[in-house]
């Protein structure tokens, strides 16, 4: 995963609540077992409208998503996150999202910021009176700004997600540093092995 | 000292290690793995050329995109076919046991954990799916992952975790005979929107839970990511070691009564403090069905479909004038008298055998209505093997339903069972969300007796109306 540190980007304001994880990338491309090239199917249910938002010219190369609340609920799926991160997209603004996204999106290096509705209102409405502003994110000092108007926000992440954006650490790396600890702890444990469940066709002796 | 809830427990008795300032990092007894969320970290831990700690405790199925056609079609789909393959060869290549299309123990993964008894009290259960959550009913910790923490969990059998809020939801009171597991939890989903559970690990307690079958637990703690809750606990008693007493991943003879005894401490102490509590009253609760394009969206069957005019916050009407329009409903309209094209009887939610006995006997002796088409996915093989042994199969069939293969099948529309854009699905699985079934698709969510009731009448009906 690759360090971030300051997102500085145009906003694209999607305008809509609970947009579910099914929206954001639908089904049936999930079923592919390569990890890159979801872009193309980032709200494809909707991309076929003309007039949604992402198909408007003057928002197309926009990095920042303005979100509804509740944005990324429903499935764990983080193909959600690997198409937004596919599509450009580097952080996500919005009043609140799904957990399990949330989640994702800090083991992939998309930045979720979380203000209130009436911030991201706000906004949307900056983005939209002039689509060419920068927003700037910054994930080291924890705010949001839009320097031509003047606008500043504080935002909140939890102290290890930060530092993990901010260092770009593999999140399995940093549990391996834990390995004694781990065995130790296996040592005790009851955990039922399934070897002596089911033999080597899979069925149970 | 204040006493411990179920989840204290459960987390404190599996913590490896709790850094000062880091998340702590949780010890996985169970990792479950299916052909949709796993290949890509399969593939990084190639990259990063890390093996697979535990495959002693990790278990796969193929479960997502399976075909649910008779075993001797090919599957046509070279995508999914694609997927299945790259499951196997992975499971092969790290030394997982793992059970594909057309194996004896094959199914939807949060069916054949415990029909299997590998899920048990007192474990960490994760997999990369949200309605992981279903385990729970067992008194076990379960919760979906997304696919880097597939890798992480398949690297170290651990997962870095922050504990969560602690919320107790109690039914309380009996029920009245019609109102099934599934109509509680859509009441209790209702309730809470589908954000209010998010950060809490619900323990749904009363004597309306007690009363209920381990499936019908199931079916509750399979729903909890629907209010925006990780994970759903019920806590052991009688009826969970019941349960598992015989099955195959249980201890067997005296072995069995030890653990048992054990897993009898798996409950919330009666001191125990939740950081939120929420009665709901069992008898005045109805069969529900979903109208709308989010589990919230609940009516009552008798009710009719709301209107946005009765909706104070102006966000919230905007979203249920999307949804009615989506849905293609009018404000007023009796529920009875809505027709449905689909009857779906599957998923994670209510495809085990105590749901498809219930919906036999509400069809046994009638027709599918002209022009629905109505299907019934068994959740497991060994789900349709019992069934075929009680001739449930030959009573959906003769009643003019489809009985197909077991997996996922259209509650989520990744094989080739989906909706048409614009078609109407009464269906027993969890989410009602635009397409989720097939592009244009509308869902209802509802009770397999309500399901089988409807594809009968072929409007939304109850059980009662068939049989009047």
């Amino acid at each position: 995963m690759k360090p971030v540190h300051v997102i500085e980007g145009r906003g694209v304001p999607l305008e809509r609540s609970d947009v579910d994880t099914d929206q954001i990338i639908p089904s049936d491309w999930l079923k592919r077992v390569e990890r890159t090239g979801f872009g193309r199917g980032l709200f494809s249910e909707w991309r076929d409208d003309t007039t949604f938002v992402l198909n408007q010219p003057q928002y197309a190369g926009a990095s920042i998503l303005l979100a509804g609340p509740r944005f990324g609920t429903g499935s764990s799926r983080e193909h959600a996150v690997w198409a937004l991160m596919d599509y450009g997209f580097e952080a996500v603004i919005a009043p609140s999202f799904g957990d399990i996204f949330r989640n994702n999106s800090s083991k992939q290096g998309l930045v979720t910021v979380q203000l209130s509705l009436k911030d991201v209102e706000d906004l949307n409405q900056l983005v939209k009176d002039d689509p060419s502003r920068l927003i700037v994110v910054d994930v080291e000092r924890l705010s949001v700004e839009v320097p031509d108007a003047d606008w500043h926000r504080a935002f909140v992440l939890d102290p290890m997600t930060r530092e993990r954006l901010l260092g770009g650490w593999d999140d399995i790396g940093i549990s391996l540093r834990r390995e004694d600890a781990i065995t130790r702890y296996e040592a005790t444990s009851v955990a039922p092995s399934l070897v002596g469940v089911f033999d080597r066709e899979g069925r149970a002796r | 000292m204040p006493g411990k809830t179920l989840y204290e427990k459960l987390w404190e008795s599996h913590v490896v290690v709790a850094p000062e300032g880091e998340p702590t990092l949780l010890y996985i007894d169970l990792h479950l793995v299916h052909e949709v969320t796993s290949p890509q970290a399969f593939d990084g831990l190639r990259l990063n050329h890390r093996g697979v700690r535990r495959p002693d405790l990790t278990l796969a199925t193929a479960d997502h995109n399976v075909p649910t056609e008779p075993l001797s079609t090919p599957i046509s789909d070279p995508i999914s076919k694609r997927q299945l393959e790259a499951l196997d060869e992975n499971c092969k290549e790290f030394g997982i046991t793992v059970f594909p299309r057309g194996h004896e123990n094959q199914g939807i993964v949060h069916v054949i954990g415990p029909e299997l008894g590998v899920t048990q009290p007192g474990m960490t259960i994760v997999c990369g799916d949200s309605h992981t959550s279903t385990h729970g009913a067992l008194g076990s910790l379960a919760f979906g992952i997304g696919t880097s923490e597939v890798e992480h969990v398949l690297a170290t059998q651990t997962l870095p975790q922050q504990k969560a809020k602690t919320m107790s939801v109690s039914v309380e009171g009996t029920p009245p005979t019609d109102v099934s597991a599934k109509d509680i939890v859509l009441a209790i989903v209702g309730r809470l929107g589908t954000g209010g559970g998010a950060g809490y690990v619900i323990e749904y307690r009363g004597d309306a839970i007690r009363a209920l079958s381990m499936e019908g637990r199931m079916t509750v703690c399979n729903m909890s990511i629907e209010a925006g809750a990780r994970a759903g606990l019920v806590a052991v008693d009688e009826t969970t070691i019941d349960y598992l007493r015989g099955r195959p991943g249980v201890p067997q003879g005296d072995e069995f009564d030890d653990a048992a005894a054990r897993w009898r401490s798996f409950v919330s102490d009666d001191d125990a403090h939740f950081d939120l509590e929420i009665t709901l009253d069992a008898t005045e609760l109805v069969p529900f069905v979903t109208w709308g394009t989010n589990p919230a969206q609940v009516v009552a069957l008798d009710g009719v479909v709301p209107s946005p005019e009765d909706v104070h916050d102006s966000d919230e009407r905007n979203t249920v004038q999307r949804a009615l329009d989506y849905m293609d409903l009018t404000p007023g309209t009796p529920l009875r008298s809505i027709p449905v094209d689909v009857v779906f009887i599957g998923s994670c939610t209510n495809s085990r055998i105590e749901d498809l006995r219930a919906a036999a006997s509400v069809v046994k002796g009638s027709r599918v209505s002209d022009g629905v088409r109505a299907l019934v996915v068994p959740g497991s093989r060994r789900v349709k093997t019992q069934a075929e042994s009680e001739g449930l199969d030959q009573v959906f069939l003769d009643a003019g339903f489809e009985w197909r293969e077991p997996g996922c099948s259209m509650c989520l529309g990744m094989n080739p069972d989906i909706l048409t854009p614009g078609q109407r699905c009464a269906s027993t699985s969890n989410r009602n969300f635009e397409g989720r079934q097939g592009r244009g698709g509308r869902t209802h969510l509802v009770s397999p007796v309500v399901a089988a009731a409807t594809a009968i009448k072929g409007r939304f009906a109850s059980p009662e109306e068939v049989s009047a």
